[in-house]
């Protein structure tokens, strides 16, 4: 017998440090599968976020950095433009991109700058504790609503992916799902598009990416991908929105 | 003839993979691993055809599949 599917190279020995059933695991799964696909895993960086893949760097043989909370489109900027060659990742949580950081989000999607934004969109700040985020979802139970969100109080549902596609400048924008293997062969597509567009024109890409957090919602990981089917996808459709 | 193999360094017992496999062939196993998970095992290995959903869902990348 011979094997038709295995763990990809790109991948370290180390298992992750993310919960049983966290979509954030899929979503690196599918980062270094990319990678050995198009032949980069020697040559791609990836940015890690403060948030629950702040460990990243030890889950993938390739190299990796940090920024603060919410910086890593200014460190990146930074980083990709004395590097114009090195292919970049920028690997962030909804809080991460949408929260503390969306001004550097906005102003370096506008510039576009030449790295690809994968964003990993669970609706809460996971590593903190599930506290709600500008992605929570109208009356989403989390530690900081607990009777429910209430747009009033809190705001509405920010979707970063749609602002994002309104500017000139990025050239990929989507927005991808990681709850069935239909959507997840999707989103390796979408990932793979925008490290494409990325080396062979240059240019600013965003992939967002509908995960899961069973912890923090509380609930048990088999329950997830219909949840975000019935529920998520309702208020974040998946698809592309530019390029 | 196909089967998966699931390594249970990896593994978390998620159970993700249960729902998606076409013959329901996965399941919590009765073993656990070192960081305390009961990980899944697969039955009935001869309906396995190897279409790999499985492993696609897999988070974890523990699931390697043989045809
Ligand atoms: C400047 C700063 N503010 C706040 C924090 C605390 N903090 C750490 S992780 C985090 C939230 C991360 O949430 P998200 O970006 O959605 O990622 P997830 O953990 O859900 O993957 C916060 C608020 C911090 N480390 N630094």
């Amino acid at each position: 017998m011979e094997s038709v599917y295995q763990r990809s190279k790109a991948l370290s020995a180390a298992s992750t440090s993310f919960c049983p059933g966290c979509m954030h695991s899929t979503a690196v799964k599918l980062i270094c599968e990319v990678s050995e696909e198009l032949g980069i895993q020697d040559d791609l960086v990836i940015m890690a976020p403060i948030g629950c893949a702040v460990y990243l760097g030890v889950f993938v043989q390739f190299d990796s950095f940090g920024a603060p909370h919410g910086r890593p489109a200014a460190t990146g900027t930074g980083f990709k433009r004395s590097n114009p060659d090195v292919p970049l990742i920028l690997y962030q949580g909804d809080g991460d991109c949408a929260s503390i950081g969306i001004a550097e989000t906005l102003h370096a999607a506008n510039r576009g700058e030449g790295f690809t934004v994968i964003m990993i969109n669970n609706q809460v700040y996971g590593m903190t504790g599930g506290q709600a985020a500008p992605t929570t979802l109208p009356g989403q139970k989390t530690t900081t609503s607990q009777y429910g969100k209430i747009t009033e109080d809190m705001g509405d549902v920010i979707k970063l992916a749609e602002i994002i596609a309104s500017f000139n400048a990025p050239k990929y924008v989507t927005r991808q799902s990681l709850h069935t293997p239909k959507n997840i062969l999707a989103a390796k597509k979408a990932i793979k598009k925008a490290l494409e567009i990325q080396i062979n024109e240059g240019g600013y890409s965003y992939v967002e990416l509908m995960s899961s957090c069973p912890t923090n919602w509380k609930m048990d990981p088999k329950d997830t991908p219909k949840y975000m089917e019935e529920v998520v996808l309702k208020e974040f459709p998946v698809g592309d929105l530019k390029g | 003839m196909a089967k998966v193999v699931i390594d249970p360094v990896y593994c978390k017992g998620c159970g993700l993979c249960f729902a998606v496999c076409p013959k329901g062939l996965l399941k919590t196993g009765d073993k656990v691993n070192a960081k305390g998970y009961a990980y899944a095992m697969q039955e009935n290995e001869e309906q396995c055809t190897a279409c790999k959903l499985c492993a696609i869902m897999c988070p974890d990348a523990a699931i390697t599949v043989y045809k």
